[in-house]
């Protein structure tokens, strides 16, 4: 199903292909690196950021799609909604279905709390489910939290908050020990030893893992915990705005039901916002990695309510994303298909990076590649590089790729692309919001009371740059804390109220803004015309 | 000229690209999908679909995701299957011999029929670990069941009315709590965690000037 134009870029790789053998492309130095990166990093390019007018962060740039959500007024301003007519009335209300929010979930109803969850699509659709790689935590002899958090942090650019950090990896053996307990399956040895492996950017074997599968198996169990729990579960539901009370503490939240358009009201001594990324937003027009219902939503809630964002403006963009077949578009193609000997290759077949530079490097490189040099391959929705997979087998033998990378084996072999025999098309996509909502040490917003955040909509963990396998630890580690920390809330709730809706409103009105959309999005709009016959 | 498929919507024509998949191809049709949509990458499990290609009397199902369309392609989604989810103390119970008789005795009705594995989104071998369930051999059943993505639709095609998915799922987690061999080098590192010994260290690390910081981090040791 390759089209000419890639079949004769092929010929190209593969003409190439022999005085490649034992070559290998020169590392950037330290400034050529920078230089790449500001020139072409999505971060760096100006024209995808805007400055955020109103809120807390006024005068701080965001990626463009989300100022423009920021921005825009509540989809329930206007509306005449009835705050007395309570349709739940919970101690903890969690939004978000996936790994965080159901930890909070769980240790929330453990310690006696009267939780529920929220979910706009089911229960467990979340980047969560998606991890392939592992999680991080330092348990080994050989490890430590301390060198653990020196990873983090210089692999974060130095911009981690150190109380988020130390939460993180103090946690994580707990966290491990406690996923474990409720049956998670991990890879050990015949007595037991945790099977662990490197990350990029780790300098302990620490990555723990489930197969290829990590994230999937955690994010099941933990779904299979809270329905033994009979922890209610409100699916196809999404929260629209939340609710704070007249001293301005967190109270609850509008729901919507997504199949109906009906409100309802939700009223909680707590709220732990779990929403996760923002990878449907499409910064830039990234396609991304994560999962339907990443669209920054618990962001857009937070800030309206008046908490702040930090780092909303750094995204992890993985540089081998599928760029073709168009069906797979978007899909991670794992950084182990680089380390084992495939090399980036531009449309006439030359090496244009060193496989192994970082994933912010390597990003850069594909985009200059294709923008700036022209030197990318056409497909049905962009362009795209080689990645060149047939030299695995020429360096490793036959049998390599079946062995060692079996998963991204079978999935382009369902597309009757065969890495054995021809490379296969990559660019960078959007995986990673390394920004979000900023929490103190104990996972609350602190200016707002009784509002608490988890997961990927955090920001300040990981810095301005996250590690592999910490995305599934943070969920873990802070969905307990929060969960653990509202059921302890000792909080009354006064008289629910809206008001912070219309002096947005207001405050956007005075500031000239008018985007003509509503926020959050809920989810991406996919649809085209209907194509008539 | 792009080529042009014709499906079948629950029986209305669509003239799509020939190259999207069920989920883009509805999407190109004009339906903004609120259910039977998750992760869009084959993991989650939420795109159950079945389909008759016109002219054929086989009924095949898939993951609207990860399927291309094709042409003469009838679609049902099946965004929703109700299957039987048994309520469970991971801490009360104990991979015993009857503990598939106890919550999920169904499965000794199985007639052999192999539909489910026929019907597999994921290829997995399902009636044989619905078979390893009935031996109870859980840890068989735990590594043959790990890749379902509970999409259910084996439970839509199976006359015996087993839950497939959740018979796997009970499997995995009394395998990874108690058929595994424990961990010692957690649970100590989390005793020592605990015990407070960490703290100044941990302390010191974060109170750390940040070029010395910088020194320990380009200098660190990275384990072979």
């Amino acid at each position: 199903m390759l089209t000419t134009p890639m079949l004769d870029s092929i010929k190209k790789v593969e003409a190439t292909r022999p005085q490649r053998v034992g070559f290998e492309p020169a590392r950037m130095t330290a400034e050529e690196k920078d230089e790449l990166l500001k020139e072409f990093h999505p971060d760096y390019k100006e024209a995808g950021f805007a400055v955020i007018g109103v809120g807390p962060n006024k005068g701080n740039k965001a990626p463009q799609e989300l100022q423009e959500l920021l921005h825009s007024n509540s989809i329930i301003h206007g509306a005449d909604l009835d705050l007395n007519k309570v349709t739940y009335d919970v101690d903890v209300l969690i939004i978000g279905g996936g790994g965080a929010g159901m930890s909070a979930a769980i240790e929330a109803h453990m310690a006696g709390a009267d939780a529920m969850i929220v979910t706009k699509l089911r229960i467990g659709d979340a980047n969560s489910m998606m991890a392939e790689g592992g999680i991080q935590a330092a348990d080994k002899d050989n490890d430590s939290p301390m060198q653990h958090y020196l990873d983090a942090f210089g692999g974060g650019h130095y911009a981690a908050k150190p109380e988020l950090l130390r939460r993180l990896v103090m946690d994580g053996p707990g966290a491990i020990e406690w996923l474990n307990s409720l049956g998670v399956m991990f890879d050990k040895k015949p007595d037991g030893t945790m099977v662990t492996t490197h990350g990029g950017g780790t300098s302990r074997k620490r990555m723990h893992a489930c197969a290829d599968y990590t994230g999937a198996e955690i994010t099941r169990v933990l779904r299979d915990e809270v329905q033994n729990l009979e922890i209610p579960v409100v699916e196809f539901t999404a929260v629209v705005e939340l609710i704070l009370d007249e001293n301005g503490n967190a109270a609850g939240a509008v729901l919507m039901n997504m199949e109906t358009g009906e409100y309802m009201i939700a009223r909680a001594k707590t709220v732990i916002i779990a929403t996760g990324g923002a990878g449907r937003l499409h910064y830039q027009g990234f396609p991304t990695s994560n999962h339907y219902g990443a669209t920054a939503d618990g962001l857009i809630l937070a800030y309206r309510a008046g908490a702040n964002l930090l780092y909303q403006d750094t995204i992890q963009y993985h540089p081998t994303g599928v760029a073709y077949p168009a069906q797979l578009f978007g899909a991670l193609v794992t950084e182990k298909v680089r380390s084992i000997g495939a090399m980036l290759l531009n449309a006439d077949g030359e090496p244009f990076i060193h496989p192994l530079e970082t994933r912010d490097v390597a990003c850069a490189a594909v985009i200059r590649e294709c923008l700036a040099r022209s030197k990318g391959v056409p497909t049905p929705t962009g362009q795209g590089v080689w990645l060149d997979t047939p030299l695995i087998e020429i360096l490793h033998g036959k049998g390599h790729i079946e062995k060692s990378i079996p998963g991204m084996f079978r999935m382009y072999m369902n597309y009757d692309i065969d890495m054995r025999e021809v490379p296969i098309l990559i660019y960078p996509t959007f995986h990673y919001q390394n920004g979000g909502i900023e929490i103190e040490a104990d996972g609350a917003t602190g200016k707002i009371r009784n509002l608490y955040v988890a997961g990927e909509a955090v920001g300040g963990i990981h810095g301005r740059n996250r590690l592999m396998g910490n995305s599934m630890l943070d969920i873990i580690v802070f969905g307990r804390l929060c969960g653990q920390a509202a059921a302890k809330n000792p909080v009354s709730i006064g008289k629910l109220s809206l008001d912070h809706v219309d002096a947005y409103a207001q405050e956007l009105k005075s500031a000239g803004i008018e985007t003509g959309t509503r926020s959050p999005l809920l989810l991406p709009k996919y649809t085209r015309d209907v194509c008539r016959s | 000229m792009q080529e042009m498929a014709n499906v079948y919507f629950y029986g209305k024509r669509y003239v799509v690209p020939a190259d999207l998949t069920i989920m883009t191809a509805m999407e190109y049709a004009g339906y903004q999908l609120l259910r039977g949509c998750g992760c869009r990458h084959g993991f989650c499990g939420a795109c159950a679909t079945i389909y008759r290609i016109a002219g054929t009397n086989t009924l095949q199902s898939c993951l609207a995701c990860q399927t291309q369309v094709q042409d003469g392609m009838y679609v049902a989604t099946l965004p929703f299957f109700p299957t039987v989810k048994k309520l469970y103390e991971m801490e009360e119970i104990q991979p015993e011999e009857q503990i598939m008789m106890q919550l999920y005795p169904e499965i000794y009705a199985c007639i052999g029929c192999n539909a489910c594995t026929k019907s597999c989104s994921r290829q997995l071998g399902v009636m044989q670990y619905i078979a390893y369930a009935q031996r109870n051999e859980l840890e068989k059943c735990a590594h043959e069941s790990f890749d379902c993505v509970a999409c259910g639709i084996c439970s839509a095609r199976c006359p015996a009315g087993i839950s497939h998915p959740m018979v796997g799922m009970l499997a995995r987690r009394l395998t990874g709590k108690y058929i595994q061999p424990e961990t010692a080098h957690t649970r100590s590192k989390v005793e020592s965690i605990r015990s407070g010994a960490l703290d100044a260290l941990i302390t010191e690390m974060m109170t750390m000037p940040l070029d010395k910081m910088k020194e320990m981090y380009n200098s660190r040791e990275i384990e072979k």
